[in-house]
């Protein structure tokens, strides 16, 4: 047994209770993974045992039973089934201490292990059994969650990963006589059928390299990577690069597929040629990877068309069970409290004097009428705590309603005015922005690791006064508000200094006294913005944290980084109050529903999830994007969301439904920023492309139809009509748009780095 | 192919560089090891590479630097490679004889380095700004000054003076702009600026409110059209637009009864007829289209006064024949409109009627002129006919009128020896259009004289005052006229330019002054003052006030209102300063008019008399361009 290179890497699976689909994380070069702390603790020392699962003997032999003896032994004994285990184990004539030292320093989980020291030749066996026993404990809980079982890899999947195989040089002719078959069967199934292509083509190549097949490996790529659909081209890429067994372990993407199961849908008379076509050709291989390795949600009616296939397919494992999208997502938004307008309004006696009390009354009325109906799709109220209105925020209110009153109505013919708001001279890199709701101030996050918070209007930023001075203060007085505040340190600039790595992620809190920044050292930092000082850094992610955003409601955020979790904190505490994993690679960006109940994060792996705050269960999956997705939006009604990824697209999705309703084609480059307008009729998108363009969110949703079919079976029909539905492109100087904004009287705003 | 795309896939590392590594590091390595590891450091540079260029997208950059691989090693549990994190390009050299390549990597003397006196600025301190880049989706609204899209093809050189020059012209400071006009007027390489500059220009009718930005477009225009380095060409087309757009338009700025529009109406009417004489030849028909949309707009009631306005002085300032030829004939149908504006007591019409009275004015001057220089353009020899026609009354100075009055500089006496009008032919050549039968001189006195009376007539017996002035011509006027004025002992000699009085019937009463006289002074005034009518500032208070004077007794027969011309009547200095007075503060506009007006004016045409002793004001009096003379009084047309 050589130990590779990289023996030291650790090779760990976490599996999260919370969602019930394991995520299996390698780190790259020994990098740890997304432990959450909870169901399995990545301790430092499960580095050191652990190297390639499996071993490197060329064919199957004793050994390798061995194994599979010492794994079953192992979940034998997490089960708590020792009777049984020590039967097997004398059956078996293992020697007693066959697993024991290994245990604890693979998994640190079972409890029932005494640690002992690593030895060359238990190599093997421990990786084995740290997978076992996250195998079993996810197979622990399987009972437990019923619908949780059918996620989870079962033992033997795990063990027999690439282990048995056929003849090598018989790939390739299976392969092509799939292929044969599939493009000689009727066109309605050949679209369906062709889907198989993807991920038997990976999984043949990979478990070609895994035998240490180097040679007829790339002559298999060779052959067939060209026939791969264009969205797949990246993961191809990263695949032809993969030649070596020992470059799997450390191998992400190969770790998604090795570890969930691709998921196609594909209509029941489409399923039933393949099988009957496997059959006959005894094709044995093909059918364990189908049935090892692919999901196959089968779907009885008409088969779907390529086009529909297409709009669905592109993340990394497919596209989303039926059944994930099927929760009930209470999209609603929250009543809003019933605030008194103040009846000395000064703003509306300087606008119109005489119609003072008339105008009073109806717009009450309406904020009445409008709070008293409670959307049927809206959540509780309370169904998670939100932190109570203070005085503050009540006034923040009637300035917010009373801004309303002037919005303008946009539409597709008036559209809105957009001011750019240009970063000069940032040339340590402008990495992120956000604007205050009341577009007062505006935040720049800076790959020299610094935050800077402008303030937009006349009104200078200024700190509190220092504690010696607030003393002399005198506190009864009725500006004391007005008083502590210090007015030497009154500038337009304020620069905040504490991150160690380049600032991903910014936010402001509603109530615009706190702003969080995210960044790659792994931290998440909330700054005061009456201070001006750092108040806490929540350590959590030990990865580059991507992005982080406030709740609507404050108090609650949110974050997703490279460990490939989000996780929920709330501002007074400094663990998480939850984790949502699921996500097969890093996640990008992170987006609070209107109503704080939900939470939307976008990720590497293609995907679109929506989280329920209140349980963590994973209620959404959207796949369709063929690219790592970097902006998300929900609409202000809290019906659709928006996103925007890399390959340059905007899908609409409806919410309720689980469906994807648009596709918005236009940009040339990476999206980076989206947003609705304040009453949702336009929707503005921001790209690396240096344009901002605007598409008419009212057409696209309006025009929706979604029957009970459609619904039901998740058959989507797209219409191409990005032409019509785009309003306009406005160019920018040489500035990519990173962030976009609507005032609250529905001016676009834009930010970005003039980049000459 | 296969091969084709392997090679492209990705660089690879070679088994001999692998060895070289190794031998630097003092290790020997066997080939099958050196192969292996040379596709392990493939693999995992591919590796590193792949994952740095996610900390390339999430820093919202397209180009991958040394910073992010490093952060992608550093994540991987790779130490970071340290020094090559410049900005500028590594130099990457080889060795021929080893044939190694390598980055230069020069020592760097620390102590010059700490020691050096040249310590960088650094670079500006990062800053946020705002500006509006699509107002309502639509056009980039760009400050004043900026670029539009196609001048960036121009030349940096070029491209900065159209940015300087029009910011100065179009900034706040005044100096700026003199100084910038001044370059404009004289620069002899803008040739290729001027479409640019006529497209600003054209910008008139988006400053239409803004009467300080509308007056320094039309500077722009005079220091265009003086340029004697450019050729317009048809873009004398777009400026007479852009000027008549400011003559003829109910600018928004005129809905401000405070705001003086009328001094930009008459100043762009100046231009017009600038531009018309100096470059009229260069688009044919020029002359004709600017009377047919000068007479459209008279002609159509509909029109605000200030628009009638702007068409009268417009004619006025292309020449006697262009009013003749429209002012003239549409003057009977015209006058029933204004009539009934002028009648109207109505205090709601108050700010109408001024109006009103400003047409009156302009429309007076116009046809007194035209009457002028119909006497004089009659031949010399024939005068003998006209001779007891009051009208024929012709001034020796009518020479001098021939010249258009163009530009501030003052026309040179020389030019009294040219043929009357000559310019007017030639500007107006080959412009003869429609069916126009001249009226002759004595018709059209009388039927003018049943409009204004002896608003009209007060005016005619004044100006033989300086009939006298020129010697050549005098003694017959005198005869045929029977004249007693002729050579009065004539102050006005002095004068350099004796002009056709204009505006001034400033009527003292109104200034509210202590010293003013009742109306007969005022004739007097208007007497003396005619001679102010030159535009530019050469005009000279004192010897105004002295011709006052001069008029004394001298009215004919004829003109019965002469005689109200009291001898003594105060020096005109005061209604100069009236005028002064009111232009000064411009933004009392034509308050102190509107008051005066009210109580008093009978009907002009019905009583002509005493009419003309109750319109004083009709004339502008006002200074034309603040900036462009000193003196209150420069009635800014130029007879």
């Amino acid at each position: 047994n050589e130990s590779a290179p990289q023996e030291s890497e650790s090779n760990q699976i976490v599996s999260c209770s919370k969602i019930h689909i394991p995520s299996n994380h390698l780190g790259g070069f020994n990098r740890s993974n997304a432990n959450d702390g909870r169901l399995l603790s990545s301790s430092p020392g499960a580095g050191t045992g652990g190297t390639a699962t499996g071993n490197n003997k060329p064919a199957p032999g004793p050994p390798e039973e061995q194994q599979t003896l010492l794994a079953v032994l192992q979940f034998l004994k997490k089960s708590k089934l020792a009777e049984s285990a020590e039967i097997l184990r004398r059956e078996a004539g293992l020697p007693e201490d066959a697993l024991d030292p290994k245990g604890t320093d693979a998994s640190g989980s079972g409890p029932g292990l005494a640690a002992g020291s690593g030895q060359v030749d238990g190599v093997d066996a421990s990786s084995l059994l740290s997978r076992v026993t996250v195998s079993s404990s996810a197979a622990a809980q399987a009972p437990k969650k019923a619908a949780a079982g059918e996620d989870q890899p079962d033992v033997s999947v795990v063990l027999s990963a690439y282990s048995q195989q056929g003849d090598p040089s018989l790939y390739d002719a299976y392969y092509s006589g799939l292929k044969r078959f599939i493009e000689s069967v009727l066109d309605c199934h050949r679209a369906e059928l062709s889907q198989l292509f993807y991920p038997l083509f990976v999984h043949m190549y990979l478990e070609l390299v895994y035998n240490n097949n180097e040679s007829v490996a790339k002559a298999f790529f060779e052959k067939f990577s060209g026939d791969q659909e264009c969205y797949y081209e990246q993961d191809l890429r990263i695949l032809s690069s993969l030649t070596k067994k020992e470059h799997m372990k450390g191998n992400e993407t190969l770790l998604d597929f090795r570890t969930s199961k691709f998921v196609l849908r594909i209509s029941r008379d489409s399923y039933q040629l393949l099988k009957r076509h496997l059959q006959e050709r005894q094709n044995n291989q093909i059918w364990n990877i189908i049935q090892e390795h692919l999901y196959i949600d089968i779907f009885d009616g008409m088969p779907r068309s390529k086009s529909q296939i297409d709009a669905m397919s592109g993340s990394l494992a497919g596209e989303a069970r039926r059944e994930a999208n099927k929760a009930k997502v209470f999209y609603g938004l929250l009543k809003e409290p019933e605030i008194e307008l103040p009846l000395d309004d000064e703003d509306e006696e300087a606008e119109n004097e005489e119609g003072k009390p008339k105008k009073k009354k109806p717009k009450k009325d309406s904020m009445g009428s409008k709070s008293k109906k409670q959307d049927p799709n809206a959540p509780l109220q309370t169904r998670i705590p939100l932190p109570e209105l203070k005085d503050s925020d009540k006034l923040d209110k009637i300035m917010y309603m009373k801004e309303s009153t002037k919005r303008i109505r946009l539409g597709s013919d008036n559209l809105p005015s957009i001011c750019f708001y240009t970063f000069l001279n940032a040339y340590q890199g402008l990495t992120a922005v956000d604007v205050t709701d009341d577009s007062s101030l505006i935040a720049g996050g800076f790959a020299d690791s610094t935050v800077r918070v402008w303030s937009v209007t006349p009104k200078k930023l200024r700190k509190v006064k220092s504690a010696a001075d607030l003393n002399l203060i005198d506190k009864e007085s009725d500006d004391v508000l007005e008083r502590i505040m210090d007015e030497k340190t009154a500038s337009e600039l304020k620069i905040l200094y504490g991150h160690s790595g380049p600032v991903y992620g910014i936010s402001f809190s509603p109530d615009r006294n706190y702003l969080l920044s995210s960044s790659e050292d792994g931290t998440i930092r909330l700054w005061s913005l009456q201070t001006f000082t750092c108040l806490v850094g929540y350590k959590g992610h030990n990865y580059p944290v991507w992005d982080t955003q406030f709740s609507p409601y404050g108090y609650y955020f949110v974050s997703g980084g490279h460990d490939r979790v989000a996780r929920l904190w709330a501002t007074d505490h400094y663990q998480p109050l939850r984790i949502f994993a699921g996500h097969l690679a890093d996640i990008t960006c992170t987006r609070f529903h209107p109503n704080s109940n939900y939470v939307a994060t976008g990720s590497s792996d293609r995907t679109i999830r929506l989280w329920d705050v209140l349980n963590g269960n994973c209620v959404r999956i959207f796949t369709g994007h063929k690219g790592p997705i970097h902006a998300l939006a929900f609409s202000p009604n809290g019906k659709f969301l928006a996103s925007g990824a890399t390959d340059g697209r905007v899908l609409l999705w409806d919410i309720g439904h689980g469906l994807m309703v648009g596709e918005l084609k236009g940009h040339t480059d990476t999206i980076y920023s989206l947003r609705f307008s304040r009453d949702g009729e336009i929707l503005a998108s921001g790209s690396m492309d240096n344009t901002v363009r605007l598409w008419d969110a009212m057409k696209a949703f309006d025009d929706l139809e979604t029957d009970d079919f459609t619904a039901a079976t998740g058959h989507i029909h797209l219409q191409d009509n990005s032409q019509e539905l785009l309003l306009g492109t406005y160019m920018t100087k040489s500035t990519p748009v990173l962030h976009l904004h609507f005032t609250r009287r529905n001016l676009l705003l834009a930010a970005g780095a003039y980049n000459p | 192919m296969a091969a084709d795309r392997e090679e492209r896939r990705f660089a690879e590392v070679s088994r001999d560089s692998v060895k070289l590594m190794a031998e630097s590091a003092g290790l020997e390595l066997g080939d099958e090891v050196a192969a292996l590891l040379a596709e392990d450091v493939c693999y995992r540079l591919r590796e590193a590479a792949q994952s740095s260029a996610q900390f390339m997208r999430h820093a919202k950059r397209k180009k991958l630097t040394v910073d992010d691989f490093n952060k992608a090693l550093r994540w991987s549990n790779v130490e970071a490679i340290c020094g090559y994190g410049a900005q500028d390009a590594m130099l990457f050299r080889s060795v021929k004889e080893g044939e190694l390549f390598f980055v230069e990597d020069r020592d760097i003397n620390l102590i010059e380095l700490a020691l050096a006196t040249n310590i960088p600025k650094g670079c500006a301190e990062t800053m946020v700004r705002a500006n509006v880049a699509y107002l309502d989706g639509k056009g980039n609204v760009g400050p004043q000054g900026t670029v539009p899209a196609a001048v960036q093809s121009l030349s940096d050189d070029l491209l900065k003076y159209y940015q300087q020059i029009t910011r100065a012209i179009l900034g706040e400071d005044p100096h700026l702009m003199k100084v910038a006009l001044q370059d404009l007027q004289s620069n002899s390489k803008i040739a290729a600026l001027l479409p640019y500059f006529v497209y600003v220009i054209s910008g008139v009718k988006s400053v239409s409110h803004d009467l300080e930005q509308l007056n320094r477009l039309l500077h722009m225009v005079k220091s265009l059209v003086q340029n004697p380095y450019l050729y317009l060409g048809s873009y004398v087309r777009s400026l007479v637009s852009s000027v008549m757009y400011c003559i003829l338009e109910p600018l928004a700025a005129s809905i401000n009864p405070l705001n003086d529009h009328w001094t930009l109406r008459d100043y762009a009417a100046l231009l017009l007829s600038h531009i018309f004489w100096t470059h009229g030849d260069l688009v044919s028909g020029l002359y004709r289209q600017i009377l047919l949309s000068l007479q459209k707009v008279l002609s159509d009631p509909v029109r605000p006064l200030c628009s009638h306005y702007g068409a009268v002085v417009g004619l006025h300032a292309l020449g006697w024949k262009a009013v003749e030829r429209v002012l003239f004939p549409h003057l009977p149908a015209y006058w029933a409109n204004l009539q009934a504006v002028l009648d109207d007591y109505s205090v709601s019409n108050a700010q109408v009627k001024a109006d009103g009275h400003k047409v009156y004015g302009a429309i007076l001057v116009a046809v007194e002129r035209l009457l002028k220089m119909k006497a004089l353009s009659l031949p010399q020899p024939a005068e003998g006919c006209s001779s007891s026609q009051p009208g024929c009354l012709a001034g020796p100075m009518g020479y001098r009128v021939s010249s258009p009055g163009l530009s501030p500089p003052p026309e040179p006496l020389a030019e009294a020896g040219l043929g009357i009008a000559s310019h007017l032919q030639a500007g107006g050549a080959g412009c003869q259009w429609e069916e126009w039968s001249p009226v002759p001189l004595p018709a059209m006195y009388s039927e003018l004289y049943s409009f204004f009376g002896d608003s009209l007539a007060v005016r005619f017996s004044t100006e033989q005052s300086f009939g006298g002035f020129s010697p050549c011509t005098p003694s017959h006027f005198r005869e045929t006229r029977k004249e007693p004025l002729g050579h009065v002992s004539n102050p006005d000699t002095t004068r350099k330019m004796p002009q056709l009085t204009a505006n001034l019937n400033i009527s003292p009463r109104q200034d509210g002054s202590p010293r003013t006289d009742p109306p007969p002074p005022s004739l007097a005034a208007t007497g003396s003052v005619r001679s102010l009518a030159r535009s530019s500032m050469q005009r000279s208070r004192a010897s105004s006030s002295r011709s006052g004077q001069r008029s004394i007794g001298l009215s004919r027969d004829v003109f019965p209102k002469a005689r109200f011309t009291s001898p003594h009547s105060g020096p005109p200095t005061f209604s100069f300063v009236i005028g002064g007075r009111q232009m000064g503060r411009r933004c009392q506009g034509r308050r102190p008019f509107q008051t005066i007006f009210v109580p008093t004016p009978p009907p002009p045409v019905v009583l002509p008399r005493v009419y003309t002793h109750k319109l004083p004001v009709i004339g502008r009096v006002c200074k034309p361009l603040r900036r462009w003379t000193r003196s209150h009084y420069s009635l800014h047309l130029p007879l």
